[in-house]
């Protein structure tokens, strides 16, 4: 069972950071904490996406260039799939790790911190309108402003 | 074909890039114009042009099969490839029209819903979103459907905080929606990393045929549907996580409502499909236990529940947003019984639903825009005072219930078919009961609206008081589109019945 | 006469080029091996942020006006899909670069340029962006009472 663990750590910190992400935003009712627990959470499968890329004992995915001037540098550059293809096979025995999750966490972290941009303006927002970023006051001062609309009428 | 002349050969070449990249790149363009008036007719001229090419596109499937697309000249598995088959063309001719409509009925919403500052990067959020929606339906790479679904939740997320200009509550929303909408699409992307494991690609075609191949896949590939179905069940609004939609719904600006309702759920539920009968299998035999208690489970407590929620519900939009719960729940329902009618029957209530809620919600804006009313006890005597509007209304409403010859009959009918002939008869008498509700619901806006008097605003009596025509128009080609689904005029019900058929056997075969 | 904070604006007055620096050759870089236009951007823009949080806003507004931002974060999306419909309008596929210059190999090399450039724009704006429309909301706390 320890081994287990031991060997597959990398899964059981990223089922931690998971489970402590989604309880903070299902627990806080603070808007900024919601955020952070969002964070969290995402950055918890950024690291999964990593950790799947790795390869035991693989080198980092960079294709050595024959020539280090630029100027022959040609055989850095492909046309084709093709021809990267057979450039890694002509370079055998070295172990690449798979590079493909990295990239994919790259845009993932864009997206991330996309959202948390548009979260934080939004919660900035709600503080000029509301003055608090308390989930339960918004919702008390919202039943209040609105009952005295509907009363006016 | 001579009507395919219609179209030059290069939008059967580069359209599904096309659908994508035009949208985008202008709304890059409309974020900068300085011209305010000159946002709307980009927008306007994007959405035109998107819908002439998905028409073509969907037309070119019908003769000569499905299209697929290559990024940058590298061919799948390496590289990004776009689909267009009988399955996702309907939805992307759905999503332009509704968007070129919606952009119609913006203009004269506009000018009280968004601060003339406002304006242009309002169309550019939209142009984005619906660039988003596009690509999340045409691709064929399922890391670049989560890429595009953000692209549209982001945008989609500032558009619903503009509404802050008339009802702070939508800042509330928004905010909520983020953060329900973001742990969905983590949710899926959790789901994609298992299936990347599992199969080592991120083209669907590919992780079809490895899934195929390993009978399923071993747990790893059932914990990632299992992630994929909570993420996408989060961005459907499935019965228990529809929590986000009635709010985002009511207090969005209006015609931000009436897109995403007739398009954000539907690109949702066709990822569903996507991911549970061409990448998945029900032939797996977790995917039918999936397919047949969660999903058919959730639908019907959906059609229920969120029934009864719309009948007790004081502000329309309210209504129409619970309303629209329960009919994902029948499209759902559909889904769940997984055979070739139900299937059909529930891809065709999808494109049925979104033009009788777009037509709902249309003419819901027009009455705010003429008296900033949203609450059913303030429709009193709107047939006298907006008989056309009202008109419309009725018209959708109708079709929502499934009156014979409405377009939510067609879909209904062949719903309760689908069950019958797998002897479900507990689901037939849920849909007939469901549209009971619905009948109540729909029934006592309709009855206020008829036999009320007519309202006073500040003490004056408003005689009549219609809306402008950009609104009455996009609202009646939708309310007469419904109706001619039902009587099928101009081979228009055949159509979309055949449409709908040809989705459920691509869904069921191979690529149709 | 007596300025507390003069060894932190002699030290990033004197970082501030060399981040910058170090962005371009992040950028160019990502040709040969890692690196590219979004890390790039973040650090270009961070050495906006570094001059923005030690002379204040005002200052890095003038040295980075905001009308850039916007023009900034279009003009880099627009630089993407414009290589794009460059190679529409030369005959291939969208974003297939290999049509660019004669030898393929040449073309895939020019594309990846005017694309990560496009996304170095954009990146960098938009952290610009955010940082500006966060840092210019009134402070609750005053300065001096922190």
């Amino acid at each position: 069972m320890s081994s287990l663990i031991l060997d597959q750590y990398n899964y059981a910190v990223v089922i931690i950071l998971m489970m402590t992400g989604l309880y903070v935003v299902f627990a806080s009712r603070n808007l900024i904490k919601k955020l952070v627990g969002l964070s969290v959470f995402q950055t918890s499968v950024f690291l999964l996406y990593i950790t799947i890329g790795k390869v035991s004992g693989g080198q980092p995915p960079i294709v050595e260039s024959h020539g280090t001037d630029h100027v022959n540098s040609e055989t850095t550059l492909f046309a084709s799939i093709g021809e990267l293809e057979s450039v890694v096979q002509s370079s055998s025995g070295v172990l690449y790790s798979n590079p493909l999750p990295h990239v994919l966490i790259l845009t993932a972290i864009v997206v991330g911190v996309a959202t948390l941009a548009i979260g934080l303006s939004l919660v900035v927002r709600v503080r000029e309108v509301y003055g608090t970023i308390e989930e339960d006051k918004i919702e008390e001062y919202d039943r209040i402003y609105y009952k005295e609309i509907i009363e006016r009428q | 074909m001579s009507s395919m002349s219609l179209f030059p050969q290069w939008i059967f070449e580069q359209g599904p890039a096309f659908l994508i990249v035009l949208p985008l790149l202008m709304g890059a363009v409309t974020a900068i114009l300085p011209n305010r008036s000159m946002a709307w007719w980009v927008t306007f001229f994007v959405t035109l042009i998107c819908t002439y090419t998905a028409f073509g596109l969907f037309q070119h499937i019908y003769f000569d099969g499905f299209l697929l697309y290559t990024m940058g000249g590298w061919a799948p598995p390496h590289g990004i490839s776009l689909i267009v088959d009988g399955l996702s063309a309907p939805i992307l001719l759905l999503i332009s029209v509704m968007a070129m409509l919606t952009v119609i009925y913006a203009l004269p919403s506009s000018i009280s819903e968004i601060e003339p500052k406002k304006r242009a990067p309002f169309y550019a959020a939209f142009l984005i979103c619906f660039a988003g929606l596009m690509g999340m339906v045409i691709t064929g790479d399922a890391f670049n459907v989560f890429v595009f679904l953000e692209v549209s939740s982001i945008s989609t997320y500032v558009l619903v905080a503009m509404g802050a200009a008339r009802d702070r509550r939508s800042l509330a929303a928004a905010y909520n929606y983020l953060i329900m909408g973001s742990i969905g699409a983590t949710f899926f992307v959790i789901g994609l990393g298992f299936l990347f494991m599992e199969t080592g690609t991120l083209n669907m075609a590919e992780m079809s045929a490895i899934l195929s191949e390993l009978n399923g896949g071993t747990r790893v590939s059932k914990v990632g549907y299992g992630f994929i179905i909570v993420g996408l069940g989060l961005k459907i609004a499935m019965f228990p996580l529809h929590t986000w939609l009635p709010r985002a719904y009511a207090y969005a600006p209006t015609k931000i409502t009436i897109f995403l309702a007739s398009t954000a759920t539907k690109a949702a539920i066709y990822l569903l499909l996507r991911f549970t009968f061409t990448v998945f299998d029900p032939s797996f035999d977790y995917i039918a236990v999936m397919l047949k208690y969660l999903i058919m489970g959730a639908a019907i407590v959906g059609m229920v529940l969120a029934s009864f929620q719309a009948i007790f519900q004081s502000d329309v939009r309210r209504v129409l947003a619970y309303s629209s719960v329960a009919q994902v729940g029948y499209i759902l329902l559909g889904i769940g019984i997984a055979t070739s009618s139900g299937l059909a029957a529930g891809y065709l209530h999808l494109l049925n639903h979104a033009i009788i809620k777009g037509c709902l919600f249309i003419s819901v804006g027009a009455f705010w825009y003429r008296f900033g009313i949203t609450r059913v006890s303030d429709f009193s005597g709107l047939f006298k005072t907006m008989p056309l509007t009202m008109g419309a209304f009725t018209l959708g409403g109708l079709s929502l219930v499934g009156v014979p010859f409405t377009a939510g009959f067609v879909s209904k009918v062949k719903l309760i078919l689908a069950a019958a002939e797998q002897e479900m008869w507990w689901a037939v008498l849920v849909i007939v009961f469901s549209s009971v509700l619905a009948i109540v619901y729909i029934g006592r806006i309709i009855i206020v609206a008829y036999f009320g008097s007519p309202p006073k605003i500040n003490g004056s009596t408003f005689i009549k008081n219609e809306a402008p025509f950009m609104m009455l128009f996009p609202m009646w080609v939708l309310g007469l589109m419904s109706i001619a689904i039902g009587v099928n005029a101009f081979g228009i019900g055949d159509g979309f019945v055949s449409a709908s058929e040809i989705a459920a056997s691509v869904l069921l075969g191979g690529r149709g | 006469m007596h300025d507390p904070h003069v060894i932190l604006k002699v030290i990033s007055k004197f970082l501030v080029p060399f981040i910058a620096l170090f962005a371009f050759y992040v950028q160019f870089h990502g040709d040969f091996g890692p690196g590219g236009g979004f890390q790039a951007g973040v650090i270009l823009a961070s050495a906006v942020i570094l001059y923005a949080l030690i002379f204040g806003l005002e200052a890095a507004k003038k040295a980075f006006p905001p009308s850039w931002v916007r023009i900034g974060m279009s003009s880099g999306v627009l630089l993407y899909g414009g290589t794009g419909v460059l190679t529409w309008i030369l005959g291939g596929d969208f974003l297939s670069y290999g049509v660019l210059a004669h030898d393929p190999a040449h073309g895939q090399h020019y594309g990846i340029i005017a694309v990560e450039l496009g996304v170095l724009c954009s990146v960098t704006t938009v952290m610009i962006a955010i940082f500006y429309a966060f840092g210019s909301r009134q402070p609750e706390v005053d300065e001096d009472n922190w």
